[in-house]
């Protein structure tokens, strides 16, 4: 029953992101061509106001849901593919809450929700699995350590790549001439750069200690810890590039919009690791249980 | 200057590093020393080690799927010794990724090192002169105040010390300055990416790593003999294995019935004797998570499989053969295959070749195991003979039958022989050439050992696994 309600709680959320892409749009749409010296208009603050408040309500309902998919599966709600996706989006859904709050995220309403719908909607309808026990290699207090470290960077990896990819299309603008519109409403390039930074070098070490750790499991578990399984090769090129990305904001010719793309590269390499790896090659890490 | 600056710059400038590597009496080397160690540099060889890397995650690497690399041989008769050559199927081995990884750790090191002194020095020494005029700063700000001058400063430096920043008092004026730990987590963080390697570089010489499969009732020694594979590097001795003897009591499995994720693994436990020289025997439990430690030796879990017990008479009515036989998995049910060899049957020498069903069911679709434990255990055989072969004492792969000199036996209506058996069932072969008896099952478990990790690891270059199915 409790596995009931955590299934019926992740739907309403993942249609309720989609209510706030929907109110989003609307305030994109109806910021196009605005002045930005001028104050903004009622109806676009409405919507934006209204896509957040339906977003604050989504947050709730997904955390309640994975909460209590928790509590069906008596463990931590990070065994497999739909659990994984749940729990880290829930977790990049909280941080761009705060970020509202707390450090100016207040633009990237539409990518996340759009990002939040997408991911919650992929996970209810083509990842889900019925709850289930462990089986006996996930019998370990590093269950815990390992995914929970991985869940929270690859939400702080997500939020910092749209950062990243805003702050591109923002370069853009700016080099253009006058910004209006959505555009217009973002932070400067600088601050979306700085933000997209914070974000990664907060995350990078995080991923650090995610396959640090996962590297001491092996060892308990499989006898050896580093095999080159296609998670463990992906984890690291994702490293690879999260490094790169963190290093090219430092070096002359490379900083800005070339380092930019670098994080977007190494977020797609963290999607690759996860989508691409547990369904299309076959390695310890087979988890899926799709 | 904002926090975010201090990253700016990482490495000194290219003048700075000309100067460093002043040492070097030859301009073209003080130019390739200067260039290798840029930032630019290193982030064209982080890049390509990433790059280098993607294909060990997409095509089949001999050390860990060698009939992967042999099937993909097959595939593609154009590509794949071209491919083969240029080392694609042991990346992680190969001449070029070593390269980008070794260049890299250098750049690491003739950046880290420099940056180390640097941060020391600065530790020491005192925060910077006052400026003349504090208009060069790109971010100032003045004002104008009643207060004495000296009770201005005081205030300032209590406040700027209780903020944590290092102070400097002139009479004129104070400078002060923090930021320190920041490069001091930077320094730390690269300096123990130098430590792995170091520490993988040692393992790879001094470690040691080796499998063996053990069945219920019988035990393993901690001898080089007693491995299936065992690999280690150039510095490890034979007489580094500590002496040891890990029996298998019982080896418990548990699959799952429910409806969801039907038939996946729910628990493993091995119960073991550990026996060590001079000490009374130890009952202990294996279990994935949780290795033996015996002598500064791990023993890990691995794999789990099944070991038909039978029973071969020969032509002259005598045991040829009995005990149990190690059987490969082939697939998530247990389906597995292996070969049962009576060299000593006489007046000639039999073999089988089995497939072992734990859970056979008979459909349409053929004989096939439906579920992972031994619910139903069949056992299909067919049947080879031959004449005595001369004992040479060459070791032989035990899971494979070499068929040379040996005919399959045929039954009376001219079809080869293929039994079918159930625990406890006789086949009689044709022409009274001797008989098979399933006696019953034993499983086997495939256990690893190995140094700790803290005592010694293996570079990849030695990073194999063989067929079985793992635990996992």
């Amino acid at each position: 029953m409790t596995a009931y309600y955590s299934s019926l709680a992740m739907v309403t959320a993942a249609v309720l992101y989609l209510v706030a892409v929907v109110l989003h749009s609307l305030e994109w749409a109806t910021a196009r061509g605005a002045d930005p010296d001028e104050p903004r208009s009622r109806r676009e603050e409405q919507f934006g106001r209204w896509g957040l408040s339906v977003t604050i309500v989504a947050v709730v309902v997904h955390v309640l849901g994975v909460v209590l998919r928790g509590v069906a599966a008596e463990r931590a709600p990070w065994g497999n593919m739909y659990e994984f996706v749940t729990s880290s989006l829930a977790m990049a859904m909280t941080i761009y809450l705060i970020g509202v709050f707390a450090f100016g995220l207040k633009g990237f309403g539409l990518p996340v929700t759009l990002l939040a719908s997408i991911g919650l909607g992929l996970a209810v309808t083509v990842f889900y699995v019925e709850v289930a026990p462990l089986m006996p290699a996930l019998h370990s207090v590093w269950f815990i350590i390992h995914i929970i470290a991985a869940a929270l960077a690859g939400a702080i990896f997500n939020i910092g790549g749209i950062a990243a990819a805003l702050y591109l299309l923002k370069v853009r603008a700016e080099r253009r001439g006058r910004t209006t519109g959505y555009l217009a409403r973002l932070p400067a390039s600088d601050r979306l750069d700085q933000i997209s930074y914070r974000m990664h070098a907060f995350a990078f070490p995080l991923w650090t200690f995610t396959v640090a750790a996962g590297a001491i499991w092996a060892q308990y578990a499989w006898g050896r810890f580093w095999g080159w399984d296609p998670k463990e090769t992906w984890s690291l090129v994702t490293w690879i590039i999260y490094a790169a990305y963190l290093h090219a904001r430092a070096t002359a010719g490379w900083k800005g919009t070339r380092a930019a793309v670098l994080a977007l590269i190494g977020l797609a390499s963290f999607w690759w690791n996860f989508v691409g790896v547990n369904l299309l090659l076959s390695g310890l890490h087979s988890y899926a249980g799709i | 200057m904002s926090d975010l600056d201090l990253d700016e710059e990482l490495r000194p400038s290219g003048r700075e590093r000309m100067n460093r590597a002043r040492g070097l009496r030859s301009g073209t080397l003080r130019w390739a020393w200067a260039t290798l160690t840029s930032m630019r540099t290193a982030l064209l060889l982080l890049l390509l080690l990433g790059v280098a890397a993607i294909p060990g995650s997409l095509l089949p690497q001999r050390p860990t799927n060698p009939f992967g690399v042999a099937q993909y041989l097959l595939d593609n008769p154009a590509t794949g010794p071209w491919l083969d050559r240029l080392g694609f199927f042991n990346v992680f081995g190969s001449a070029w990724f070593a390269a980008i990884y070794l260049l890299l750790f250098v750049s690491l090191i003739g950046c880290i090192i420099p940056r180390c002194r640097a941060y020391y020095e600065a530790l020491r020494a005192e925060p910077g002169a006052l400026p003349r005029r504090l208009s060069r700063f790109p971010d100032h700000a003045g004002g104008t105040t009643a207060a004495g001058a000296a009770d201005v400063l005081d205030g300032a430096e209590r406040h700027l010390l209780a903020a944590g920043y290092r102070v400097r008092r002139e009479p004129a004026g104070l400078s002060a300055e923090k930021g320190y730990a920041r490069e001091a987590g930077n320094l730390v963080f690269h300096l123990s990416l130098i430590l792995v390697l170091v520490g993988l570089a040692w393992g790879s010489l001094f470690g040691y790593r080796g499998t063996a499969i053990v069945v219920e009732g019988q035990a393993f020694s901690n001898t080089l003999t007693q491995y299936d594979e065992f690999s280690a590097g150039i510095g490890f001795r034979p007489e580094h294995l500590p002496a040891f003897t890990v029996a298998l009591d019982a080896f418990e499995v548990r699959f799952e019935l429910g409806p969801v994720q039907r038939g996946a693994a729910r628990m493993f436990r091995a119960d073991v004797t550990v026996t060590r020289p001079g000490q009374t025997p130890r009952q202990q439990v294996l279990e994935v998570n949780a290795p033996l430690s015996v002598d500064g030796t791990d023993v890990h879990l691995l794999g789990h499989g099944y070991a038909p017990v039978v029973t071969i008479r020969d032509g002259n009515g005598d045991v040829a053969y009995a005990g149990p036989v190690v059987f490969l998995p082939t697939d998530g049910n247990f389906t597995s295959s292996g070969v049962i060899k009576a060299p000593d049957a006489r007046p000639e020498r039999l073999a089988f070749e089995g497939i072992f069903l734990p859970s056979a069911v008979i459909d349409d679709q053929g004989m096939r195991s439906v579920f992972p434990d031994a619910w139903n255990p069949q056992l299909l055989v067919n049947a080879w003979s031959g004449p005595p072969k001369q004992e040479t004492g060459a070791p032989e792969n035990i899971y494979v039958l070499d068929r040379t000199g040996l005919t399959q036996l045929l039954r009376p209506d001219g079809q080869p022989v293929r039994a079918s058996l159930e625990p406890g069932a006789t086949y009689d072969l044709p022409d009274g050439r001797g008989s098979i008896t399933f006696d019953g099952l034993r499983r086997w478990t495939k256990l690893r050992s190995r140094p700790p990790l803290a005592a010694g690891s293996c570079w990849p270059a030695c990073c194999w696994r063989s067929p079985g199915c793992r635990c996992r």
